[in-house]
């Protein structure tokens, strides 16, 4: 006889089990069991890395639609001009080494009850249990005259790639004196204090290179993440509160939801009034990811989960991790998103091996910039609440970085977030 | 080619391969990762921080990672992120950590902005004031944390924060941090953290 391939190999072995007694049902139950992950962003790289870390005797597929994948994270950076995108590019070889299957296609339908995936590209994909890692998309239709193309004009810059080249060039051929519009978006949307570090990371270049320009929000709530932190911050480095401040918000109390745009006359239309600007960066509503959607996770937008095990309520077999998901109360951000990958592999690998599973806490640390060297973080620990109903906040530990803080703690706080950087690249992406 | 073997043998070849010895120790060691996984987004994976600035927690001692932890519970360790973190885990967590990380290499992935001309008087310095209880080129950590190959900005913080007297120091250390001072100037403590950030 030669060598035992894998599968003849596992038969044995579950042979051998049985002749001493112990029982591994996991074994015995399959030769090999087959997880999908469908999305190559933080959550869904994070979960195939992990499967194979946590059990590398699984076979993980993972199917993302783009060759290479750009973090948002940092890319207010690049608007701001302080990186290159290229700095962003992460690629798969990585994932591959790791032992993870990695195909560059479309996932255009779920059978739940074949348990298989399909792909534009006409490939099928037959798993055990699977993850979706799709992200969101835009409510383009949200906003009157917005649109996919319109996007060209007024970039989003909200999926980095492109859109975040187009902005940055725009505010780089704006005059001094000019008037860069944020339009922010309600609840919930990915990373909650991203349109507020854009807005500061700009009105830092502005203010190093076109020092008469002004930035004004337009936003459509009343409230937003660190916002004491971000106030305190603007009124030191940019007169926030004065009236020639660089920076101004207008709530959605103040009439700052915007409900139409003039996409060739660059003006939005808010409750408050028309607003023109020399670069109009529009942040759109948004929603699950197409796929959630079409694969009927997403019935109200987003995906429902048990916070336990990640697992659809509404499709069983199928768990929903990151941005896509209604993981309340973690936000959406990548450092969740992550988070969400370790603690739903361990839960599939355990369902698979027909083994309770157990709760662990999830982390979530979330930095953003006002410049190069001033940086505040909100982090929290989470826990799935015993019926799985959220993953609940705990309220003795966590919260944000402190107001009134000296320079140095801000200086380090900037050195910690781009060394959590290069090691949430290399522990998502390998 | 035939090879004979017996299903005990074949079994124990099996359990090694895939790395455990019962099923139960199997759905401990994967409920031990998972708790500590979520920590690699600062630090790396298994606890080895590929960050210019966060420092590497794998290969620390179990005393050293618990007695840090409980400083960041109890805001008497000078931290950003930490003091928020480490209370949401209890003690049996913490020590479950501890344990966990202590049993991974401190790896050594370079890449920090070493300046090679104060290595040498880095060495001279860190012979004499600091080796005795940082061994081994600062490697070994007997009550002490791991310097060799830890981040540079991580202890170039921990050194401003013993000499701002921030964060506390045992006796020992406070007479050879003075000393140093008294001797060669704070400066001097930059040439030392530069020679041991650089230890392979
Ligand atoms: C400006 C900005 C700054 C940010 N800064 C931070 C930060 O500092 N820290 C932080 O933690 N988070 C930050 N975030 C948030 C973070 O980027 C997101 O929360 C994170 O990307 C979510 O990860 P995900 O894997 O759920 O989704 P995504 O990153 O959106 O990945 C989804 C992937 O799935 C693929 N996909 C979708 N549908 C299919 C399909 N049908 N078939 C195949 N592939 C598909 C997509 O191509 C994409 O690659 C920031 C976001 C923005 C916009």
């Amino acid at each position: 006889m030669l060598a035992p391939d894998r599968r003849s190999f596992l038969k044995l072995t579950a042979a051998g089990v049985a002749a001493a007694g112990v029982s591994m049902p996991w074994v015995a139950r399959a030769a090999t069991q087959r997880v999908v992950v469908i999305g190559g962003g933080p959550g869904g790289a994070t979960a195939a890395h992990y499967l194979k870390r946590f059990a590398p005797e699984l076979d993980v597929t993972l199917i993302e639609a783009n060759a290479n994948y750009h973090t948002c994270f940092m890319s207010n950076e690049v608007v701001a001009g302080l990186r290159k995108l290229d700095e962003l590019a992460v690629g798969f070889d990585g994932l591959k080494k790791a032992g993870v299957t990695v195909v560059t296609d479309l996932v255009t339908g779920i059978d739940a009850t074949a348990k298989t995936v399909a792909t534009k590209g006409g490939q099928s994909f037959g798993y055990d249990r699977c993850i979706v890692a799709a992200g969101i998309d835009f409510k383009f239709d949200a906003i009157a005259g917005y649109s996919a193309e319109a996007a060209e004009a007024m970039p989003h810059a909200y999926k980095a790639g492109p859109q975040t080249t187009l902005l940055r060039r725009q505010l780089e051929a704006m005059p001094d004196g000019g008037t860069f519009v944020l339009v922010a978006p309600p609840n919930p949307f990915r990373c909650p204090p991203g349109p507020y570090e854009r807005a500061s990371l700009v009105a830092d270049y502005f203010k190093r290179n076109k020092p008469k320009s002004k930035v004004v929000i337009l936003d459509a709530k009343d409230a937003f993440s660190k916002q004491k932190l971000f106030e305190e911050a603007w009124t030191r480095f940019f007169g926030y509160g004065t009236a020639d401040s660089m920076i101004t918000w207008v709530p959605a109390k103040q009439g700052g939801t915007v409900k139409e745009v003039d996409v060739a006359g660059r003006t939005v239309v808010a409750e408050a009034g028309r607003f023109k600007g020399d670069v109009v960066n529009l942040i759109p509503p948004q929603m699950a990811g197409r796929i959630a959607r079409d694969a009927g996770l997403a019935e109200k937008g987003w995906a429902a989960i048990d916070a336990r095990t990640f697992e659809s309520k509404a499709v069983p077999g199928v768990h929903v991790i990151g941005d896509a998901a209604v993981a309340t109360a973690m936000p959406k951000s990548g450092y969740a998103a992550s988070s969400q990958a370790k603690a739903a592999a361990a839960a599939v690998i355990q369902l698979l091996r027909g083994q309770p599973v157990f709760s662990v806490p999830l982390i979530n640390t979330c930095y953003s910039f006002i410049n190069k060297d001033y940086c505040f973080s909100i982090a929290g620990i989470y826990e799935p609440s015993p019926d799985g109903a959220t993953l609940a906040e705990r309220t003795d530990a966590g919260g944000t970085s402190p107001l009134a803080k000296d320079d140095d703690y801000r200086l380090r706080e900037a050195r910690y977030a781009h060394s959590w950087f290069d090691n949430i690249v290399k522990d998502s992406w390998g | 080619m035939s090879t004979q073997r017996t299903p005990v043998s074949f079994l124990a070849a099996a359990l090694l391969a895939v790395g455990w010895t019962s099923h139960a120790a199997l759905a401990a060691d994967l409920a031990v990762e998972a708790l500590a996984a979520p920590c690699a987004g600062c630090h790396g994976t298994d606890g080895t921080s590929v960050g210019l600035a966060a420092p590497t927690i794998a290969g620390l001692p179990k005393d050293y990672f618990n007695e840090a932890m409980f400083g960041y519970k109890t805001d008497t360790k000078p931290a950003t992120v930490m003091g928020r973190i480490a209370k949401g885990y209890d003690d049996k967590q913490t020590e479950a950590l501890a344990a966990h990380f202590a049993a991974k290499p401190f790896g050594r992935p370079g890449g920090q902005a070493i300046d090679s001309a104060r290595l040498a008087k880095g060495r001279e310095l860190a012979d004499k004031y600091c080796q005795k209880c940082h061994e081994n080129e600062g490697r070994d950590a007997d009550g002490v944390g791991v310097l060799a190959g830890q981040k540079l900005t991580y202890m170039q913080f921990s050194v401003s924060d013993f000499l701002a007297g921030k964060r506390e120091m045992d006796k020992r250390q406070k007479a050879r941090f003075e000393e140093l001072v008294k001797d060669h100037g704070a400066p001097a403590f930059t040439d030392i953290l530069h020679y041991y950030a650089n230890v392979k």
